[in-house]
This record gives C-alpha cells, structure tokens and sequence, in this order.
C-alpha cells in the first residue's frame, strides 16, 4: 500500500517535470528583437555549418550579436556532440542543415558554394550530405 | 695570296661544318617532332572547376543518426538559433 503510493508520488513529481519543461520552454527561448532583425532585413544569414554568418558587412553591435550567438552555439553543439558520441563539426553540421530549412521567406542562407540565397518559398539550396 | 688561299680553305671547311650540323639538327628535329607526337598522351582541362571537399570528415550516414538530436536543440534552445 505504501509503495503505491510511493510510486504514484513519484508518477507525480516526474509528470510535473516534464509539464514544466514542455510549458516553460517556449515562454523562456524567445529570439532577441535585435537578432531577429537581424535576421529579416538581411544583414546577417544561416551559414551551412551550423553558425551565423554576415552577409553585408556588419556594424559593431551586430557583430558583437552575431559572435555572441555563435559562441553560445558552439558550447550547445559541444554539449550535444558528447552526449551523441559525435564530433562538434558533425554536430554543428546537422543542425546547419535543420537551421536553413527554417529559414523563413525573406531570411539569407548560405549554399554549399559560399553564396547567399534569399529564402522563398521553395527548398533552400544545401549540401547534398543533409537529410 | 697565300693568306687569301688559307682563309678560303679556313671558310670551306667550316661551310662544310656548317652544313653537316645543319643536315643532323633538320634530322633532330624530325625525329623529335614524330617521337613527340606518337608518344604524346592528349591532356585537356577538365571543364568542371575542381572542388576539394574539406568536409570529408562528415558522412552522410552521421548526419542521418544526428538528425533528431539537432531538431531537439533547435527547439530547445530556440533563443540562440
């Protein structure tokens, strides 16, 4: 009878973790408006391995965004290449591929030969390795 | 006189010189051009510019396991991507 109970509370408390995260989540990870500008006017882009990079040439506010973002990555991709068994550049490179994709109409992307692309409504130009 | 005949003898024989280095570069030069075209292998430019790939070290296969793995970063942290 108390190990029910044990396990239910247990149930309870896993649950209430699991709601937390998938409710706080998307409240907590917003893009800063500054970056999301960014973004839509074009002075910056997604880079096919898996970091930002600039499309015009950038202005110092930018660049400190841009490096900020990109650090931030790289420790998120080191994280994910341990817990994956995978090199960092292998895990950067994925997530570049899942990254262009997202870009929205209007958004620059690099093409595996180093030109930017503006994103329209058809599939963005990637490495043929991206699934 | 005798100086003149020498010094004619002196340009006869190297006429003959002469001629004889001529006759063997025109037979050098024959012989050269036909053993350069017979044995000449034809290379031509390719009309693709050459890429070399420094991402070698990404199979495709890895990609296709990480797959998964990078959508739930992206979404997890939505703020730096």
């Amino acid at each position: 009878m108390f190990d029910h109970a044990k396990k239910n509370k247990a149930l309870a408390v896993i649950g209430g973790l699991i709601l937390t995260a998938v409710v706080a989540v998307p409240v907590m990870a917003q893009r800063d408006p500054a970056y999301e500008a960014a973004r839509s006017s074009g002075v910056i882009g997604e880079k096919p391995d898996g970091y930002l990079g600039y499309v015009t040439s950038p202005s110092p506010a930018i660049k400190a965004l841009v490096e900020d973002i990109n650090i931030k990555r790289k420790a998120a991709y080191t994280r994910k290449a341990q817990e994956t068994n995978s090199t960092v550049e292998q895990f950067a490179f994925t997530s570049g591929c899942n990254l262009i994709v997202r870009t929205v109409p209007g958004e620059k992307y690099q093409t595996p030969s180093g030109t930017w692309n503006t994103r329209d409504s058809s599939a963005p130009v990637r490495d043929s390795r991206c699934p | 006189m005798a100086m003149y005949q020498t010094r004619q003898l002196t340009e006869q024989a190297y006429d003959a010189i002469r001629l004889k280095m001529r006759s063997l570069t025109t037979a050098g030069l024959i012989f050269g051009t036909l053993t350069g075209f017979s044995a000449c292998v034809q290379v031509s430019a390719p009309d693709k510019p050459i890429v070399i790939n420094l991402n070698i070290n990404i199979k495709q296969e890895v990609v296709y396991r990480l797959d998964g793995d990078a959508k739930s970063l992206i979404n997890e942290e939505a703020d730096i991507f």
